[in-house]
């Protein structure tokens, strides 16, 4: 595959390395001149200086030919605008943008990119997940229809602690997908499966009635 | 949204003619450039923030119009008051020719200060007599 990566920082230089070791073609593109000598020296001649946001600029780099966009600088409108370029101008199949602030997660969906990463959702997630109690971790977001895979672990005083998943009453669209306890012995749920104190359930919401879901399982 | 030269001038001149104006800026001494007379509100936030935005009354706003020094900021802030607020009028500016295209084909309103430049100079060399 014919890969275009846009921002050479951290995350851009270890995802070009990742896709260069992979077997892919990659060009990364980048506007710092002492960023683009770098990558060069260590990765082989696969940086480009320029501004990934300037159609022109774009049009050299063979975007045209492109199987996939990946815009990872750390400001937000730019990898917006380098996605919609891509796709919009110049049909590229798939376009995926990192995201620095979680807020912008619902706009660049409803501006019709493929895929968004965003990384402090992601490293919030990492933390929450060594925080002693954590409420309620992000596993994924499902591509399209806007919902999340999140994992739960019941609390010892919750009100659904020794009730059978038929009498908890939880938020629409929102499914326990598979309960695990203390010991990491998995358990399909069916109706008539009890939780608890301790378990982890994994449970498949949307967006808006997340924080439905975390009361339902934890007050 | 950005008040550099030319959003000082052009909030200035809504406010004469009687507009209620809010002007945004991510740097509070942007707003020196206001002139003295200016009625409206300076609020010190950023127009791609969609809490920002709501601050400054978007919700409320008949028009919007971004003029930073950034294309692209420029390009999503009007998007997210188009598309995401759904203001009736919102006008954006992008210096890049290329981009302005594209995204005037897409339904943005949108000005090319280099081309508008660009063709007025070439316009005024006409006029000069030798």
């Amino acid at each position: 595959m014919y890969i275009i990566v846009i921002g050479g920082g951290k995350v851009g230089y270890y995802l070009t390395k990742e896709l260069v070791e992979a077997g892919h073609e990659v060009l990364v593109m980048e506007k710092t001149n002492s960023k683009v000598e770098a990558i060069n020296e260590e990765l082989g001649e696969v940086a480009m200086q320029g501004d990934g946001c300037e159609v022109a600029v774009m049009e050299q780099a063979g975007v045209g030919r492109a199987d996939m966009v990946i815009a990872v600088t750390g400001d937000d409108e730019d990898n917006l605008v380098t996605c919609q370029v891509a796709k919009l101008r110049f049909n590229v199949p798939r376009t995926i943008a990192r995201i620095n602030n979680p807020k912008n997660e619902a706009i660049f969906k409803a501006l019709g990119i493929d895929a968004t990463v965003s990384s402090t959702t992601a490293i919030l997630a990492h933390i929450e997940e060594e925080l002693p109690t954590h409420p309620l971790i992000h596993l994924l977001t499902l591509r399209g229809g806007g919902l999340e895979l999140v994992e739960m672990k019941i609390p010892q005083n919750a009100s659904v602690v020794g009730k059978k998943l038929k009498e908890v009453l939880l938020p629409q669209e929102s499914l326990v997908c598979f309960v695990y306890d203390a010991e990491g012995i998995p358990r399909l749920p069916n109706p008539e499966t009890v939780l608890h104190a301790g378990d982890e359930v994994v449970a498949v919401t949307r967006q808006e009635y997340e924080p439905a879901l975390r009361t339902a399982l934890s007050a | 949204m950005g008040c550099g030269r030319v959003g000082a001038q052009l909030a200035g001149m809504l406010s004469r003619e009687g507009h209620d104006v809010t002007v945004m800026d991510v740097d509070q001494s942007a707003f020196r450039r206001l002139a003295p007379d200016f009625r409206g509100r300076e609020l010190l936030g950023n127009g791609i923030d969609q809490d920002h935005l709501r601050m400054a009354g978007i919700e409320e706003a008949d028009a919007f119009v971004a003029v930073t020094q950034g294309d692209n900021r420029n390009v999503m802030a009007a998007q997210i008051a188009k598309h995401i607020f759904k203001v009736a009028r919102v006008v954006c500016r992008i210096y890049d020719p290329k981009r302005e295209e594209l995204y005037h084909t897409l339904g943005l309103e949108t000005i090319s200060p280099t081309i508008l430049g660009a063709q007025a100079l070439k316009e005024a060399l006409e006029r000069v007599e030798v």
